[in-house]
């Protein structure tokens, strides 16, 4: 790998922390269980690499690897996105039936 | 011209995420942001699968089938009340990925591996490892399948730094020579044994922090798995979950005044026992009549949740305890503290579940100056949250926590299941004060009795 490709992985790396920063310290602790979930759906993405290992079929011992690891990222992928939203469509600002007096 | 559109498909998913993750810092914006991500992976999924690598598909479409089954089938029936363990053991799933991704690049190239490109696959598979095995223990606990409290054993510290010790220098060897396989496998083993001795001795009601390191580790362990296939979604992603994770951590360790390598090496439990004295009085028994009659006539009721409430599944019973006191008129407000429950926002979901509005949900900071003109505190569950021990007395193993200080309202009752010390093993001398009344029994139960007594009253 070219020393060049090497510094840019790193400017990526260093860059996407301090943006993940400043968006997530945006998160209301209200929505942190969300956050988490959401987070952990998002970095099934290491899908994209079990992918790989699994179609390049070049020995059947990457392949099974491969076929395991595409297993655990698509459940956390399908599981924590519909997970987050589960959760996400109960958050209301209002009751439904709004039966609010304070003092008469 | 195929490779552009593979690299743009990446970079499109990667602006998608940080749209989707920013749509999450309001509620309301927090499921199309949400949308968006899911988007970008549907787009990362398909350029991936048009790579030129990729020959053969039967593997792939096999585990995805599998996956969305299994991902499905969690994600629709999995009780809220259950979001810690799941939590745990996605993290666990993720890890393993990482790890098992690591495994096969290194059964594939081994030697030929150059410096840099071993060290990412080094810190993929250490840290994939580790976490796999250290939220399986987690889930093991959270499910109850392990008793929740502390594993200890003499020396546990420094045999547990040691073997830490040795799976770093196989690390450190395979670096300056990728060839020796028997190092990498031995990295392995031991960062699987490492996971478990590390959670092992801690107690289920550390679990926030706990659960929000491992998530750190997970997402970590997919950004190495980006450095090592030089792929910048996967760093992207992978970042913003590590990092999304060590704020959280960061966020539980402020709320118990603790230090991550206090609560990794402490051992909560098995300390506290040795200090559980607090001169004595007597702690008062309240019946759910009473405490009804000034429930329904309060002007202002706090609600403070606990890891109680979710074991009791106690949420929707309080909310209709709730809708019959504000149908009085009464004002209710449900106080959060950051390490409520077992994981970050867990007391939040369970009540946004039982559809209370979360303009009713209240942090530390903005009930605390409350409680002064509270008529009555109801702490469901709750413990160490309201703890007066750790503002009053500096010896206390908890001292310094911020609590939601509850024994500032003119009358607090707490409903507890039976007068043992929960599940930190601390006494709590809030319980004795004059204001504080104790109401035994399941919270489920209490709640009930409590809502028919209101509409009695």
């Amino acid at each position: 790998m070219s020393s060049e490709t090497v510094i840019a992985t790193f400017y990526v790396f260093i860059l996407a922390a301090f943006l993940g920063y400043q968006v997530i310290s945006r998160v209301p602790p209200l929505l942190h269980t969300p956050l988490m979930s959401a987070t952990n759906a998002i970095s099934g993405i290491s899908l994209v690499g079990s992918l790989v290992t699994a179609g390049a079929h070049q020995t059947t011992v990457s392949a099974v690897l491969g076929f395991v690891a595409v297993v655990c990222s698509t459940t956390n992928v399908v599981g924590g996105f519909v997970i987050t939203d589960r959760m996400l469509k109960m958050f209301k600002r209002k009751a439904t039936p709004p039966t609010k007096k304070s003092e008469d | 011209m195929k490779t552009y559109f593979i690299e743009f498909s990446y970079l499109l998913a990667s602006i998608l995420f940080i749209l989707g993750l920013r749509g999450l810092s309001h509620p309301e914006t927090a499921r199309r942001g949400m949308h968006l991500a899911e988007f970008g992976m549907v787009t990362a999924v398909i350029g991936t699968l048009l790579q030129r690598e990729i020959i053969s598909y039967e593997w792939i479409i096999a585990g995805l089938l599998l996956g969305s089954t299994i991902g499905l089938a969690m994600g629709i029936w999995v009780p809220m009340t259950a979001m810690p363990q799941r939590t745990a053991l996605s993290h666990a799933f993720g890890a393993l990925a990482a790890s098992l991704v690591g495994v096969s690049e290194y059964y594939l190239h081994g030697a030929k591996l150059g410096e840099f490109r071993m060290g990412a696959l080094g810190f993929e598979v250490l840290l994939g490892s580790l976490t796999t095995t250290g939220s399986l223990v987690a889930f093991a606990k959270l499910q109850g399948l392990v008793p929740g409290t502390p594993f200890t054993y003499k020396g546990q510290n420094i045999f547990n730094l040691s073997l830490l010790a040795v799976t770093i220098g196989c690390f450190l060897v395979l670096f300056f020579n990728p060839g020796t396989a028997v190092l990498f496998y031995l990295m392995l083993g031991l960062a699987f044994i490492f996971g478990i001795l590390l959670v092992l001795p801690i107690g289920a009601a550390d679990m926030p922090v706990v659960i929000a390191l491992l998530n750190s580790y997970a997402g970590l362990a997919s950004a190495a798995t980006g450095f090592a296939i030089s792929n910048n979604v996967l760093i992207i992603a992978g970042t913003l979950d590590g990092g999304s994770g060590f704020i959280l951590s960061i966020v539980m360790c402020k709320a118990m005044n603790r230090s991550i390598t206090n609560v990794l090496f402490g051992a909560f439990g098995s300390v506290s026992t040795a200090t559980a004295t607090t001169g004595g009085g007597d702690m008062r028994e309240a019946n759910a009549e009473d405490v009804a009659v000034q429930l329904a006539y309060a002007r202002q009721a706090v609600f403070v949740p606990g890891y109680g409430m979710a074991t009791a599944q106690a949420q929707h019973a309080l909310r209709e305890l709730a809708n019959a006191l504000e149908d009085r008129g009464v004002t209710v407000k449900y106080a959060i503290h950051p390490v409520a429950g077992r994981m970050p926002g867990h007391m939040n979901v369970l009540l946004a579940e039982a559809n209370v509005p979360y303009s009713q949900l209240y942090e530390l900071d903005h009930i605390n100056p409350e409680f002064p003109s509270t008529d009555i505190a109801v702490v469901i569950g709750a413990n160490d949250v309201v703890n007066t021990a750790a503002r009053d007395n500096a010896n206390s193993p908890i001292a310094g926590m911020p609590i939601l200080e509850v024994d500032k309202a003119k009358l607090v009752v707490v409903l507890k299941r039976g007068r043992g010390k929960g599940f930190s093993g601390l006494d709590n001398p809030l319980f004795y004060k004059a204001n504080c009344e104790m109401l035994y029994g399941d919270a489920k139960e209490s709640i009930v009795r409590l809502t028919q007594a209101v509409h009695e009253a």
